[in-house]
């Protein structure tokens, strides 16, 4: 039996972990193209869930409808919000730009709030059965659903930047802005487009998670739990946010397991992501997979 | 004014409008350091001009000046003004002149290390919306096929392949002028022949306009048409390159070869003051 749970709670950890690696390569593109360090990406998930929660409980609309819908929405809501707020701040120091970063998600959270209210709403059920038996083992749909869009997002990204030549220039605007200039890219679209992209995949993380465990501000805390990810893969690896994601993801569950079945200590769950984040920070800053020469914040 | 009469209209100038013309230019950086001082120069269409001159002249500060880079750094044209295919550029974004056919390949290569050679020629035809891309891939390696071979991150290719491929990159935008920006530097003299001679069969070949900009004067004069010469942010002389080649001072200061041995010191004298007149 406590194997099982074991087992079980290794595939929660790959499923979640798969989620930070989503939201972590969310960060790592905004971070290597324009170099802003993004402590608002938690809303990202709670704009993206709540916009898709409106359009699904107010409008009734179907679910495929209401996903696209938002994700659009929030394509449109992360240009608008680097170019109306981020924009203005290019050549400022980067304190400022982090000020103005916590600014937003502080600002967005209490609008969610004021808008949504403060208790967790569920999702309308969308999916016929809510758990699925693999092997003996239950896993959510939804969780099912999001491992499959994880990936399929993940392939995304490795094509997208490998060969389109949107994917290519924007890779050329983190290399080097003049050199991007140089060769007729407009680093400016490349911002405000990394900010786009960057949100509308956020959004597919939180509307995922809002499915599963309602939605609530709670959600943007995954902003915060991202960093560890992101940090431990290299905060300019996008691969790196992948990687950094699934181990995340794993040590949290693992750690529960432990937790639960010998140390009885209570919430080891939530706080390990951060034990890590400081010994990694201590004995290996640059991150699996990051660049040693980056600047840090 | 009549409109019975038919207008006839006679140009002053015999010669056509040159395709870039650089007009009495001023350029700050910071509000504060003024580095070009009232510079003149112009293109023609399908030449190779050189700009030459030594350290802190001004030379790359004037093909930024061309290029809109010159933003990215913090510098500005205060006066004057630059005019391509009789139309202004100046302020324009450097990403839009880019779109507008000039295409400056900077100083030290600047190729993108973390992209291998294709994926560095493919965002050369960044601006391009044709289909021909995949053959002008294949034409810079007819040029260059030793960038064929190079299948890994262009960071480890040699100083004169990653030249080669600044230069492809450059290709691949299909330029109407190219600017080039001590395309010598760092490279053995084997290897500056070699891309000179490109530099020249491209420019015969496609018939692109060169704008160059070196410190190797010789080998910049045996392939230009016609040369500037410039000094603390001014050109003090200019000519066809054959006519600068034969101009004592030009020889004395920039190619070596002024007067004999025993003369040395006091030739040394008299070109110090003969220089000063320059600037």
């Amino acid at each position: 039996m406590t194997f099982q749970l074991f087992i079980q709670l290794c595939i929660n950890g790959l499923i979640i972990g798969t989620l930070y690696g989503v939201v972590g390569m969310c960060f790592v593109l905004i971070y290597k193209a324009s170099q802003v360090v993004n402590f608002a990406q938690g809303e990202f998930l709670l704009i993206g869930a709540w916009t898709c929660w409106w359009l699904l409980t107010y409008w009734q609309i179907p679910f495929v409808w209401g996903f696209l819908i938002s994700l659009a929405f929030m394509m449109l809501f992360g240009l608008a919000l680097q170019m109306l707020v981020l924009r203005p701040l290019i050549g400022e120091p980067v304190i400022s730009v982090i000020m103005v970063t916590i600014g937003l998600s502080i600002f967005f959270q209490a609008l969610m709030k004021w808008m949504f209210g403060t208790f967790a709403q569920p999702f309308p059920p969308i999916f016929a059965v809510s758990k699925v038996d693999i092997f003996g083992l239950q896993v959510q749909s939804a969780y099912l659903m999001s491992t499959g869009v994880s990936v399929l997002i993940m392939a995304g990204f490795a094509w997208f930047f490998k060969y389109s030549k949107i994917g290519l220039a924007m890779r050329a605007t983190a290399f080097n802005q003049q050199v991007a200039q140089s060769l007729g890219i407009s680093v400016r679209q490349m911002f405000a487009l990394s900010w786009g992209i960057s949100a509308a995949v956020s959004a597919v993380a939180g509307v995922v998670v809002g499915i599963v465990n309602g939605v609530s501000s709670a959600l943007s805390f995954f902003g915060i739990k991202v960093f560890p990810a992101v940090i431990l893969g290299g905060l300019d690896s996008v691969f790196g946010a992948v990687v950094g994601g699934l181990i995340i993801g794993l040590l949290e569950n693992i750690a529960h397991y432990f937790d639960s079945q010998f140390l009885h200590w209570g919430n080891l769950y939530e706080i390990v992501p951060f034990y890590v984040l400081i010994i990694i920070l201590m004995i290996k800053p640059y991150g699996l997979f990051g660049t040693r020469d980056i600047e840090r914040v | 004014m009549s409109n019975a009469a038919p207008k006839l209209e006679i140009r002053p100038e015999a010669a056509p409008a040159p395709m870039l013309a650089v007009n009495n230019i001023e350029v700050v950086y910071n509000d504060v350091i003024l580095v070009l001082r009232g510079l003149s120069l112009n293109v023609p269409e399908g030449k190779i001009v050189a700009l030459l001159g030594s350290n802190g002249a001004g030379k790359s500060t004037t093909l930024k000046a061309i290029s809109g880079l010159l933003k990215t750094e913090d510098g500005e044209i205060t006066r004057g003004d630059v005019t391509f295919l009789g139309e202004r550029l100046n302020g324009i974004e450097p990403d839009k002149i880019v779109r507008r056919g000039i295409f400056q390949v900077m100083e030290g290569r600047r190729i993108i290390s973390d992209m291998t050679v294709l994926e560095n020629l493919r965002l050369g035809a960044f601006t391009r919306k044709d289909n021909g891309v995949k053959d002008d891939i294949e034409r810079v390696y007819g040029y260059f096929p030793r960038l064929k071979e190079r299948t890994g991150l262009a960071g480890y290719l040699s100083g004169g392949e990653q030249q080669m491929l600044a230069i492809g990159r450059a290709m691949m935008a299909r330029p109407k002028l190219i600017l080039m920006d001590e395309p010598s530097m760092g490279l053995s003299p084997l290897m500056v022949k070699e891309v000179f001679s490109i530099i020249k069969q491209l420019n015969q070949d496609l018939g692109v306009t060169i704008l160059l900009v070196e410190q190797n004067a010789r080998v910049a004069l045996s392939v230009a048409d016609f040369g500037y010469i410039m000094e603390q942010g001014k050109i003090v002389l200019d000519g066809t390159a054959a006519q600068l080649a034969d101009n004592e001072d030009v020889k004395e200061f920039y190619l070596g070869q002024g007067g004999g041995e025993e003369r040395k010191s006091f030739k040394n004298l008299k070109s110090f003051k003969r220089r000063k007149r320059w600037l």
